[in-house]
């Protein structure tokens, strides 16, 4: 079981690739409005993070995601069941 | 704040199309026969509108609908539940059941309501909807009226499905796979044994959409679960009267009994008016020339190959294979426009197609071919392309500079 600061730790790293290079990522940053994603690119992350945990993340979850916080606060909940 | 704030991005979306010049919506001025129209004052080839076996003008179905539109009026005025049900709707649906072999048929007023109804009714909190990534907006849309957990895997990857379903464990059997028999937008099949083969192998249950396939693909033209021999392991087959069938509506056959329990249970089937005797009395019409007349099958795919393969000798890059739907891939929204205007120019109209709306963030060209296209037309369409393509190339290497 991983914790909330270890995930994020790894979100982060997830999410390099995916983002400009000059932008810089904490945990409220939002994932349209500062790191400019669109549908496509949330896919992708999730299609990632679903790789690197084993797990099958819920399209449901999306609506209650605007930040990285967000996100890893939704993710903690399914690597732990 | 206001309503309409949040239709920024459409705002933005449009103007972004407004500033290349397209300012509406492609109008049908007079339509001319099921390959022609005229638009923009301009006789037409119609190459984008998922006619596939060209039926819309077919004697025997317009011979149908004016007979039925006589003797039973312009519309039911109700809904299946009330006073919509006519002798015809449930006739179409025995037939429908008949012409897939199977026990259960139940006829919808549109396509996206045969996928809202269906997905909606099947699951609900605590099922788990499986679905292949490339899913049409319908199916999304049916997911989240249902209420049940929604999983993506990744598109046409049976690996990927059934490391899914793997993870469910035991919820397997209450999960509920979806594919699609053709692609809409690339023309391409799903890998329907292997998924049907992973969906035994876990006991989950499999619901195909064949809008794009019935008609197209199989002997008898009952889709892909057909050509790919897996008929029995798909428990739900839904499509669409409006592609090859050539009038409005939706449909869903089963074997699984509680189909018959589905009536009661479907919000988007019980509150919609039923389909109009017309359409009804076409759809029939038309699905018996499904049956009787193969020959239609036979140019189609005579037709999709001829497009395919000399689009493909142009070095444009297509679609994964060779289908009714032939989609020319452009990573450049400029460059695509350029294209499907000067498409237009000479004649030929195709569909144009714009992120969020294709599946790998590029533009698409999507031609659909039809059975009533004569051999000329696909090469008059194959010249508007080849006349083009010098444009093209010039736009690929100022973009590879």
């Amino acid at each position: 079981m991983q914790d909330y600061d270890t995930l994020l730790k790894q979100i982060y790293e997830l999410l390099e690739p995916l983002v400009n290079e000059d932008v810089e990522l904490w945990e409220e940053s939002d994932f349209v409005a500062d790191l400019g994603f669109d549908s496509l690119k949330v896919m992708k992350l999730l299609e990632k993070v679903e790789d690197h945990y084993d797990i099958s993340i819920p399209l449901n979850i999306l609506p209650d995601i605007q930040t990285i916080k967000d996100f890893v606060v939704q993710l903690e909940k399914i690597v732990s069941t | 704040m206001s309503l309409f704030d949040k239709f920024e991005k459409i705002v933005a979306g449009r103007q972004a199309l407004a500033d290349r010049g397209i300012t509406s919506n492609v109008v049908m001025e007079k339509v001319i026969s099921p390959t022609e129209a005229v638009i923009n004052g301009r006789r037409m080839i119609l190459a984008g509108t998922n006619n596939y076996l060209g039926l819309t003008f077919d004697p025997d179905c317009i011979e149908a609908a004016s007979t039925a539109v006589r003797e039973q009026g312009t519309g039911t005025t109700g809904s299946r539940m009330a006073n919509g049900t006519y002798s015809d709707h449930v006739q179409l649906e025995q037939e429908l059941a008949d012409f897939f072999g199977c026990k259960y048929g139940m006829v919808f007023s549109t396509g996206y309501i045969a996928n809202l109804a269906m997905l909606s009714a099947l699951t609900g909190p605590g099922d788990i909807l499986l679905i292949d990534a490339d899913s049409h907006a319908s199916i999304y849309d049916g997911c989240r009226l249902s209420g049940a957990e929604i999983i993506r895997f990744r598109h046409n990857d049976p690996g990927d499905l059934e490391k899914r379903l793997k993870r469910l464990g035991d919820r397997a059997s209450n999960t509920l796979i979806i594919v699609e028999g053709i692609y809409s937008m690339l023309g391409d099949r799903a890998p329907l044994a292997a998924i049907a083969a992973v969906k035994a192998k876990y006991g989950a249950y499999l619901l195909v959409d064949e809008a794009h396939s019935l008609g197209v693909l199989g002997q008898r033209g009952r889709g892909l679960a057909e050509e790919a021999g897996v008929e029995e392991k798909v428990d739900f087959i839904v499509g669409t009267f409006s592609k090859s069938l050539g009038a409005i509506g939706g449909f869903c056959v089963s074997n699984q009994p509680g189909l018959d329990l589905i009536p009661f249970a479907a919000r988007p089937y019980m509150f919609t008016a039923s389909s109009s005797p017309s359409i009804i009395a076409s759809t029939r019409a038309a699905l018996h020339i499904i049956s009787t007349r193969r020959e239609l099958s036979r140019k189609l795919w005579d037709n999709a190959h001829q497009l395919y393969e000399e689009l493909h000798n142009l070095g444009f890059q297509l679609g994964p294979e060779p289908s009714p739907v032939v989609a020319v891939r452009l990573a450049d929204i400029d460059q695509a426009i350029g294209l499907w205007r000067g498409l237009l120019e000479r004649g030929v109209y195709v569909n144009l197609v714009t992120p969020p709306a294709t599946p790998d963030g590029g533009c698409l060209l999507r031609c659909s071919v039809s059975a009533g296209h004569s051999t000329r037309q696909i090469e008059q369409i194959i010249n508007a392309f080849a006349s083009l393509k010098e444009a093209v190339q010039v736009a690929e290497t100022a973009q590879s500079l």
